[in-house]
C-alpha cells in the first residue's frame, strides 16, 4: 500500500510540476499577478509529493519489503540500517529519485528565500525548474520505476554491491547531486534572464551564493568519492581520470569559472553575456555527467545497468535542455547590454584569465572523455585515453593559472598595477624558488619537476592569503593594528583566501603522494616483515573472522620505525556471503599527513600471505585541501553581504566600490 | 584604450589559450592513447612488439601460475586465441579463472604481454564492455548476466 502511494505521489508530482512549468510562465508573460503567485505553493507541493515518494521507497528498504524489485536487487535483511537507507540511492532508480528530490528542494528554497526577488524573475525561474523536474519525472516513471513489484516476493534480497556498503559512499551521491542539481539554479536564472532580456547586479547577487552552495557540495562530493576510491578499491589511487570521475570534474571546473565570473557581474556589471553562457554550460555539463553515468555508455563501477532505452531517454532530455537553452542564448544574448569597461590588467582581467584557462581545461577534459566514444562510433577502433593524456594536457594549462592566482586578488578593479602586485609578491616568489632549490638538494632521488611543483604548491597555498596581507597592511602598520584589520575583514575575503590556499595544499598533496610513493610487495610468512618509508611492517598473525554479512581473511601487522613500536594495523580480504563477492579491506595508518597503506592478497596457505605495503607522504593534503576549499566557500557564503537571497542593498549599490 | 582595442586583447588572449589547449590535446592524443586489442588480434602477430595495448578477454581456465613474491602468469582468451600475460603485484578482487579481465601493458617480443595494470570486474553481474565485444566477435558470448 505504501509502495503504491509512493508511486502515485510520484505521478502527482509529475502533473504538478508540469503545472509549475506552465502557469507561472504564462502569468509572467500576461502580467497576471494571480498566476505568478501560484508558483510558490505549486513548487512546495511538488517537493511534498516527491518527498513522500522518496519516503515510501526508504520505508521499503528499511522494512526490507522484498515484494519491491528494487529492494530485492539492492538490499538484504542482514545489512546494517545505515546501508539499508543509503541503498535507496545506491542504484539507478533510487538515485534518479534522489536527483529530482534535490531539484524540488532547490525550487522550494527559491520560494522560501526569494520573496524579495522581482515576481516575474521568480516565476520564470520556478517555471524553468518545473520543466526540468517534469522531464526527469517522466524519465523515472516511464523508464526507471523504483516501485515495480515482483511476484512472488523472494525471501531474501540480493544485497547491495559490497563496495558501496561504506559510509563515504553513503554520503558521496547526495553531495554530488546537491552540486549537480544546485547548478540548475544558476541555469534557471540564466534562462529567466534571457527570457526577460535583462540582467543586473541583483541578478548576480542571487546567482552567486547558489552557485557557491552547489560548488561547495560538488567539491566535497568529489573529494569524498576520491577518498573512497583510495581506501576501498585497494589500488591506492586517488584519481583515475575515469570517464565517470571526469563527468563530475567537468561541472566542477565550469562551476569554478562561473563562481569567478559572477563576481565580475556582481561587482562591476561586466561579463554578463559570458556569465549567462557559463551558467547554461555548467548545468549542461551536469546533465551530460548524469547521462554518461546513467546511460551505460561508459564502463565503470557507476554503470548500474546497461539499458539503451534509458540512455536514449536521457540523451533526449539532454538535447532538449542544452539545445533549447543555447538556442535561446543565441537568439536573446544580443539583448543583454554589455556593462562596465576594464583594462586588461585589472581584477576583472585576472578573472577573465581564470575563466579562459578553466574553460580550456574543461574543454580538454571533455575532449579526452568523449573522444574514445566518438572514435568508436565513427571508426569502430577502441582506444583508451588515460592518465598520460590528462597529465600532459591539464598540467600545462593549470600552470599559468596557478602562477597567476596570487596576483589576481592584488589587482584593483577596473585598472590594476601588475608591477606593484609583483613587488608585493617578490618575497614569496623568492621564498618559493629557495624552497625548490632546498628540496632538490635535500630529497634523495628527487625529480626536479616534482620539487618545482611542490614549491609551486607552497607558493599558491601561501599566496592565497595575499589579499588578506595586503588589506591588513601587515608589516606596514603595527601588528596590533594589522590584527584588528584582519579580524575586521569581510568573511568573503577570508573565504577567498582559504579557497585559494586549498588549491595549493591539494597540489602539494597530489605531487608529494605521487612522487614520494614508496611501494613494495612480498609473500610473507608469520614473523617476516616488509619495509616502506622507513617503517617496518611485520606479519604477526593471520585470522579468519565472521561479520554480520561477510567473512574476513585478515592479516594483523605490527609497525616499527627505528626499532620503536608504532602500533598495529589490520588488512583483510572480505567475502560478502550473499553475493559471494570479495572486497579488499585496506589497512591504513596515518603518520602526520602521510599514510601507510597495507593491502593483503586472497591467497593464504595458512601461514603465508601476499602483502603490498606503500608509504604515501602528505597524501591527506589532497582531500584536506579540497576540504579547505569547501570551508572557504562556506565562510564566503556566511558573509552577511552575500547572505542567501538578500538583494536588499542591491539597488543602493548600483555604483560599485572600487576598493573591493 | 578604446573599447575595440580592449576587445581585441581579449579575443587575442582567448585565441592564445585555446590554441595552446588545442596543441596540447593533439600532441597528447598522438602520444598517449592506447588501443584496445582482442586476443585474436594480438595472437595473429599484426601488432609490433614493444607497443602498449589494452587487452580484454577471459582469464584462461587452469592458466594461473604463481611465482615468487607476487609474480603471476596467466593467459587471456577470447575463445578463439589465447595470449600469455605476466604481472607482478596484487590482483584485483574478483580476478578468477574464467572471468572477464582487462589488462594494460607492453607486448614483448615473445608474444607475452607484460601487464602493469590488471582490471577485473567490480561486480559479478558486470562484464567490461570491451571484453563482451571481444567475446561476441568470437561467437562465445553467452548473453548478459543473470540480472
Amino acid at each position: 500500500m505504501i509502495i503504491e502511494a509512493g508511486h502515485y505521489a510520484l505521478v502527482l508530482a509529475l502533473v504538478l510540476s508540469i503545472v509549475q512549468g506552465v502557469l507561472p510562465f504564462w502569468g509572467a508573460r500576461a502580467h497576471d499577478r494571480t498566476l505568478i503567485e501560484t508558483s510558490g505553493p505549486i513548487a512546495l507541493g511538488v517537493l511534498f509529493f516527491i518527498a513522500a515518494s522518496f519516503a515510501a521507497l526508504t520505508w521499503a528498504y528499511v522494512a526490507s519489503d522484498f515484494s519491491v524489485l528494487n529492494v530485492v536487487q539492492n538490499s538484504h535483511s542482514a545489512k546494517p540500517l545505515i546501508y539499508k537507507i543509503s541503498g535507496v540511492w545506491g542504484n539507478h532508480e533510487g538515485s534518479m529519485l534522489l536527483w529530482v528530490l534535490i531539484l524540488a528542494l532547490f525550487a522550494a528554497l527559491v520560494v522560501i528565500f526569494g520573496r524579495r526577488l522581482p515576481p516575474v524573475l521568480r516565476a520564470d525561474v520556478l517555471a524553468v525548474q518545473g520543466w526540468i523536474a517534469a522531464a526527469f519525472l517522466v524519465f523515472i516513471i516511464a523508464a526507471s520505476n523504483p516501485f515495480a513489484r515482483v511476484s512472488p516476493p523472494p525471501i531474501e534480497g540480493q544485497d547491495l554491491n559490497p563496495l558501496l556498503q561504506d559510509i563515504g559512499l553513503a554520503l558521496h551521491p547526495p553531495l554530488l547531486y546537491l552540486g549537480y542539481v544546485g547548478f540548475s539554479m544558476s541555469f534557471a536564472f540564466a534562462v529567466a534572464a534571457l527570457i526577460e532580456g535583462r540582467i543586473d547586479a541583483a541578478w548576480a547577487r542571487w546567482v552567486r551564493p547558489w552557485t557557491l552552495a552547489a560548488w561547495i557540495s560538488l567539491t566535497l562530493g568529489i573529494a569524498l568519492g576520491s577518498y573512497w576510491a583510495y581506501y576501498e578499491l585497494g589500488w591506492g589511487g586517488f584519481w583515475f581520470w575515469d570517464p565517470v570521475e571526469n563527468a563530475s570534474l567537468l561541472p566542477w571546473l565550469a562551476g569554478t569559472a562561473l563562481l569567478h565570473s559572477a563576481l565580475v557581474v556582481e561587482k562591476r556589471d561586466a561579463l554578463k553575456i559570458w556569465t549567462v553562457l557559463l551558467a547554461i554550460l555548467t548545468f549542461s555539463l551536469s546533465l551530460l555527467g548524469t547521462f554518461l553515468v546513467r546511460s551505460g555508455v561508459l564502463t565503470s563501477v557507476h554503470a548500474f545497468a546497461v539499458d539503451p532505452q534509458r540512455g536514449l531517454f536521457i540523451l533526449i532530455i539532454l538535447a532538449v535542455f542544452i539545445g533549447g537553452s543555447l538556442s535561446l542564448f543565441a537568439a536573446r544574448a544580443g539583448a543583454l547590454k554589455p556593462g562596465g569597461l576594464f583594462s586588461p590588467i585589472s581584477r576583472e582581467g585576472g578573472l577573465v584569465l581564470n575563466n579562459l584557462l578553466l574553460s580550456a581545461v574543461t574543454v580538454t577534459v571533455l575532449v579526452g572523455t568523449l573522444y574514445p566514444l566518438a572514435l568508436e562510433a565513427v571508426t569502430g577502433h577502441k582506444i583508451s585515453v588515460g592518465p598520460p593524456f590528462f597529465n600532459a594536457t591539464v598540467g600545462p594549462l593549470f600552470l599559468p593559472l596557478l602562477i597567476a592566482l596570487p596576483f589576481g586578488p592584488l589587482l584593483a578593479w577596473k585598472r590594476g598595477d601588475i608591477g606593484a602586485a609583483a613587488q608585493r609578491l617578490l618575497a614569496l616568489m623568492i621564498a618559493a624558488a629557495l624552497l625548490a632549490m632546498v628540496l632538490i638538494a635535500l630529497v634523495d632521488g628527487a625529480s626536479i619537476p616534482a620539487m618545482l611543483a611542490l614549491a609551486l604548491g607552497a607558493y599558491v597555498a601561501v599566496g592565497g592569503f595575499s589579499e588578506l596581507v595586503e588589506r591588513s597592511r601587515l608589516g606596514r602598520v603595527s601588528p596590533a593594528e594589522s590584527l584588528r584589520r584582519l579580524v575586521g575583514l569581510p568573511r568573503s575575503a577570508w573565504g577567498g583566501a582559504l579557497g585559494h590556499a586549498g588549491v595549493g595544499l591539494t597540489l602539494i598533496g597530489i605531487v608529494a603522494a605521487t612522487a614520494g610513493l614508496e611501494e613494495h610487495g612480498a609473500t610473507l610468512t608469520q614473523g617476516q616483515s616488509i619495509e616502506a618509508g622507513g617503517y617496518t611492517v611485520t606479519l604477526e598473525r593471520i585470522e579468519q573472522r565472521n561479520g554480520s554479512n561477510y567473512r574476513d581473511l585478515a592479516g594483523v601487522f605490527s609497525i616499527r620505525r627505528g626499532g620503536v613500536e608504532k602500533g598495529e594495523v589490520e588488512a583483510a580480504k572480505r567475502i560478502y556471503i550473499a553475493r559471494g563477492m570479495e572486497t579488499t579491506e585496506v589497512g591504513l595508518v596515518t603518520f602526520g599527513l602521510g599514510q601507510l597503506y597495507v593491502v593483503t592478497g586472497e591467497r593464504s596457505g595458512g601461514t603465508t600471505l601476499d602483502v603490498r605495503l606503500s608509504w604515501r607522504p602528505l597524501v591527506l593534503l589532497i582531500w584536506g585541501g579540497a576540504f579547505i576549499m569547501a570551508a572557504g566557500g562556506l565562510l564566503s557564503l556566511a558573509d552577511r553581504r552575500l547572505r542567501l537571497g538578500a538583494p536588499r542593498r542591491a539597488a543602493a549599490r548600483s555604483v560599485p566600490v572600487a576598493a573591493e | 584604450m578604446t573599447r575595440k582595442q580592449r576587445r581585441l586583447i581579449l579575443i587575442g588572449a582567448a585565441g592564445a589559450v585555446l590554441s595552446l589547449a588545442l596543441a596540447l590535446v593533439l600532441t597528447a592524443l598522438r602520444d598517449s592513447i592506447v588501443f584496445f586489442r582482442t586476443p585474436t588480434e594480438v595472437a595473429s602477430g599484426g601488432i609490433d612488439s614493444g607497443s602498449r595495448l589494452r587487452l580484454g578477454g577471459l582469464v584462461g581456465q587452469g592458466s594461473i601460475e604463481r611465482g615468487e613474491n607476487l609474480a603471476i602468469r596467466f593467459s587471456v582468451t577470447d575463445g578463439g586465441s589465447t595470449v600469455p600475460v605476466s604481472y607482478v603485484g596484487l590482483l584485483p578482487d574478483l580476478f578468477r579463472e574464467g572471468q572477464g579481465v582487462v589488462i594494460e601493458g607492453v607486448l614483448e617480443s615473445g608474444g607475452t604481454v607484460r601487464a602493469d595494470t590488471v582490471l577485473a570486474k567490480h561486480d559479478e553481474n558486470y562484464m567490461p564492455r570491451e571484453v563482451a565485444d571481444a567475446l561476441k566477435a568470437q561467437g562465445v558470448w553467452k548473453g548478459e548476466g543473470e540480472r
